[in-house]
């Protein structure tokens, strides 16, 4: 990711969409004992495109997510990445996740690991990089997210945004095809939102396939190509981002933007 | 009421609280001394004054059975050292695969998570020299070695198989006290159950569990000298010899004294950790 790069290499919105898409999940199903939590959610994610998920809490944004990444089992449907169905149980869960870089709400960063290691942790042990290739990377990536001088601390020694910008760089050191992002600002005090979120704001206009769940309507209409949003287990609205936050379809997409700006 | 460097005059109110304070700290130190002066008196009425402390004294402590004792004490001790480095080295690694035997999810580890998991209970359960005289008479009966090995081998068994019931319950508490969002993490990045647990979750679980485990450390150094009673010639047992041919029981004095002096820099380093430990903790962390 460098930050030089021109932004038209994304598809705009209006572009119809490329032959196959990134990330294909057809009628994915899960629940939770008695509790439907996803009832049937079809999503496309086209290379090189931004799609935020919006939904009150609840509404499975984040199960949807880890459903992705193979860390939550679903019940029924499909999950296509490239084209390979990586819902199969026969498929190495390990290696698929090793593809994706997830980024979560609460950073989750390894206290007993410096900075550096956090990063360099998955490059060394599950791609297999050589330790200086993957302190080298992890440095380049440190430097662009302006925290190469925090690289000896310890993640508790830095702010709340300073610990996500190490997140959102620890889940890119390996170039991941898609970038799943859960909340990344929920946790964080106001004034520190800006620096990540300007960070993933440079992570998209570099190309990087994002999906992502926020609350942040603001950034997902500056950002996001695609909004979709999440009601009653299913996506009950899917367009442009200006169309679905500007001018929503759907009654419930309506009102629940018109709770968020009331609250 | 200031100065030319704009430096504050203590006022009135806080002159009169610190004066309160230095008369509070006086009193303190007052009291700390009678205390001790009354301590001291308790022990001459109970102990020095006793009508038997003159034959006491001659027989629990006597320097010149000591220091005749001490050639044969201090070689016991070192084997006492011999078989509790083995022993601990033995109990971490059993201990640690007992514990992650406990902590293992899903129906096939069944009766994996069921053996560990009576292997702590009967252990936890049985007395050491228990487990001493089953072991050091029970192996040898087995018949499987074509010579008896020796007290200090089987007596560094009994040791591990002990207290590696106890080291792995609290390396268990130590795992399960980390945090599910971290192995999330680990998992999210691709790594496997097995590198999960030995990168992300047991270094943290250690960490969080190292105050314990030292105690246990400290406790096993003093009970390596049970193992005297299969017969091996260590501190103890040295001891033992000596009383028998003087009649005099320092011996045992001076073999407590050196598990003491063993123990100590074990016991402060623990401290001197669980200190470093709630500091770090309370600097205020989201960990």
């Amino acid at each position: 990711m460098s930050a030089t790069t021109p932004t038209s290499g994304r598809p705009g919105p209006e572009i119809p969409q490329p032959g196959t898409p990134l990330l294909r999940l057809i009628e994915l199903r899960k629940s939770f004992g008695a509790t439907a939590v996803l009832r049937g959610v079809s999503l496309d994610v086209a290379e090189n495109e931004v799609i935020a998920l919006i939904g009150a809490s609840g509404s499975g944004k984040s199960t949807l997510l880890r459903a992705v990444n193979l860390l939550e089992p679903i019940d029924d449907g499909q999950i296509l990445l490239d084209g390979a169905d990586i819902s199969d149980p026969r498929v190495d869960a390990n290696a698929v996740r090793a593809g994706i870089g997830v980024v979560f709400q609460h950073f989750n960063l390894f206290p007993h690991l410096s900075v550096l290691d956090n990063l360099s942790l998955a490059a060394r042990h599950v791609h297999g990089w050589s330790r200086s290739a993957a302190e080298r990377r992890s440095r380049e990536l440190l430097e662009q997210v302006g925290l190469l001088e925090k690289e000896r601390e310890f993640p508790d020694r830095l702010s709340g945004g300073q610990q996500q910008r190490v997140a959102l760089a620890r889940a890119i050191v390996t170039e991941p095809r898609l970038l799943l992002l859960d909340e990344i600002t929920s946790a964080l005090d106001p004034e520190l939102v800006g620096e990540v979120l300007a960070l993933v704001r440079r992570l998209a206009h570099t190309g990087t396939t994002i999906l992502m769940a926020t609350h942040e309507m603001s950034f997902a209409r500056d950002v996001a190509d695609r909004v979709a949003f999440l009601d009653g287990g299913v996506v009950a609205e899917l367009g442009p981002a200006a169309q679905v936050l500007g001018a929503p379809q759907h009654v419930r997409t309506r009102e629940f933007l018109a709770r968020i700006s009331a609250g | 009421m200031t100065d030319g460097q704009g430096r504050a005059e203590p006022s009135r109110l806080e002159l009169d609280r610190r004066a309160f304070r230095r008369r509070q700290s006086t009193r303190s130190v007052l009291v700390g001394a009678g205390s001790t002066v009354v301590f001291a008196v308790i022990v001459w009425l109970t102990l020095i004054n006793t009508p038997g402390w003159a034959r006491v004294q001659k027989t629990f402590l006597d320097p010149a059975a000591a220091v005749e004792a001490w050639p044969r004490v201090f070689g016991g001790l070192l084997v006492n050292l011999q078989v509790l480095v083995v022993a601990a080295v033995g109990v971490l690694i059993l201990g640690s695969l007992i514990a992650i035997a406990r902590t293992l999810r899903g129906s096939v580890f069944f009766p994996l998570r069921a053996l560990a998991a009576g292997y702590t209970d009967l252990f936890r359960g049985l007395p050491l020299i228990i487990v001493l005289y089953i072991v050091g008479f029970g192996i040898p009966g087995l018949g499987l070695f074509a010579e008896r090995p020796s007290a200090i081998v089987l007596g560094t068994v009994a040791l591990v198989l002990t207290y590696s019931a106890y080291v792995a319950e609290v390396l268990r508490a130590g795992i399960e006290a980390v945090h599910p969002s971290q192995r999330l993490a680990a998992r999210a990045l691709g790594l496997s159950h097995a590198k999960t647990l030995r990168l992300v979750v047991l270094p943290q679980a250690v960490r969080k569990v190292a105050p314990a485990l030292m105690n246990d450390f400290v406790s096993m150094q003093k009970d390596v000298g049970l193992i005297s009673v299969l017969g091996a010639i260590d501190a103890v047992r040295a001891a033992q010899i000596e009383t028998a041919s003087s009649f005099n029981f320092t011996p045992y004095v001076l073999a407590g004294l050196l598990f003491v002096l063993l123990a100590l820099p074990t016991i402060r380093l623990t401290d001197w950790y669980s200190a470093r430990v709630r500091a770090r903790e309370q600097i205020g962390s989201n960990v």
